[in-house]
């Protein structure tokens, strides 16, 4: 039987390992880089754009990642290593200090734990470091659905089904 | 107010109450979506591909880390007067405890339903917790927990973040 299906990488349950390393990924931020995050998540804030704000009114360095984009950030690194098959159920993560123009951030990732649900389906949870200069800036926790075959899909799962 | 507690009456009473219900402004755009893989680069073809987005969600589908994004209200439209923020109910405990600086310090991410291109979301945020004057290395203040959870028009839960808010007074500078 030929196989329809689009061609892309799919990363499945039975091929990951607690304790296994994602690739890393380096970033450059710039001031680009922080504004854009913002206004791509419609948060006009003036510590996200306005560096005198940021600096005389907050205390800080400069301007900074705000919250939802280092959340996209976060999504993008993990859904990198599985593919579009991974399925976000959760995340949480704690800033522990900001992100600037001028650091390089590093994300790097664990893989905590490896598990299938009541439902069957298949779970990783990865821990992943923001880090920069070895410095950790965030720290978050992600449980990503993965196909435990290559006939399961993720994103089909409701209800019962879904448990995230 | 709850034996043991110190936390003002009025703020105690707004414990675990739904307030702010609101609809997004607009509907689940493709623009945004685009806009935001665009600012980390994000190449996962679930958004950029009709073909992988139809096989895998039947059409597409948005980021579900862009939860928040539908929520957040135009800068400025016609007819508003005063200012509009997200998240308003961390904004009404910076107010009622006088804190003039607040940061978000821990979210987490629930997601259930997909949010599909076209969506109506609503929306409305619960207060979880308040805490005791803490000092951090920022100042004084304290931290809370907010819930906004999410719904899609079919009142499918899409979503539910949760986020931790440190407000505080900075400490002033010893001469």
């Amino acid at each position: 039987m030929t196989d329809t299906r689009a061609a892309y990488h799919r990363l499945l349950h039975g091929e990951v390992r607690e304790g296994d390393a994602l690739p890393t990924l380096t970033y450059d931020v710039t001031a680009t880089t922080v504004v854009l995050g913002a206004l791509a998540s419609r948060d006009w804030r003036p510590m996200h754009h306005d560096y005198d704000f940021a600096v005389h009114r907050n205390g800080l360095q400069d301007i900074f990642l705000n919250t939802p984009n280092q959340a996209a950030w976060f999504e993008r690194y993990v859904t990198d290593w599985t593919g579009p098959t991974g399925r976000l159920g959760r995340m949480q993560f704690r800033m522990r200090s900001s992100v600037f123009p001028g650091d390089e951030m590093h994300f790097d990732g664990t893989i905590e734990q490896v598990q299938v649900d009541d439902a069957g389906c298949g779970w990783a949870r990865v821990l992943v470091q923001l880090t920069v200069g070895g410095e950790t800036r965030s720290d978050c926790t992600v449980r990503v659905a993965l196909p435990v075959s290559p006939d399961d899909n993720p994103w089909d799962r409701t209800g019962d089904q879904w448990q995230p | 107010m709850t034996p043991g507690s110190t936390l003002p009456a009025d703020v105690e009473a707004l414990l675990g109450v739904v307030q702010y219900e609101e609809v997004g402004e607009f509907p689940v755009e493709q623009g945004y979506v685009w806009t935001t893989c665009s600012s980390v680069e994000n190449g996962n073809p679930l958004y950029w591909d009709d073909a992988v987005a139809d096989e895998l969600t039947h059409g597409h589908i948005a980021p579900p880390t862009m939860l928040s994004v539908w929520f957040r209200r135009h800068r400025w439209a016609p007819g508003r007067t005063g200012e509009t923020l997200a998240l308003q109910a961390h904004f009404d405990l910076k107010a009622r405890f006088d804190l003039p600086e607040a940061v978000i310090t821990d979210n987490t991410m629930v997601f259930y339903e997909p949010v599909r291109i076209g969506d109506r979301l609503r929306t409305h945020q619960i207060l979880r917790s308040v805490s005791e004057e803490k000092r951090t290395r920022l100042g004084l203040g304290r931290f809370w927990v907010i819930d906004v959870e999410a719904f899609n028009q079919h009142d499918e839960r899409v979503g539910t973040d949760s986020y931790t808010g440190f407000g505080y007074r900075r400490d002033e500078v010893q001469a």
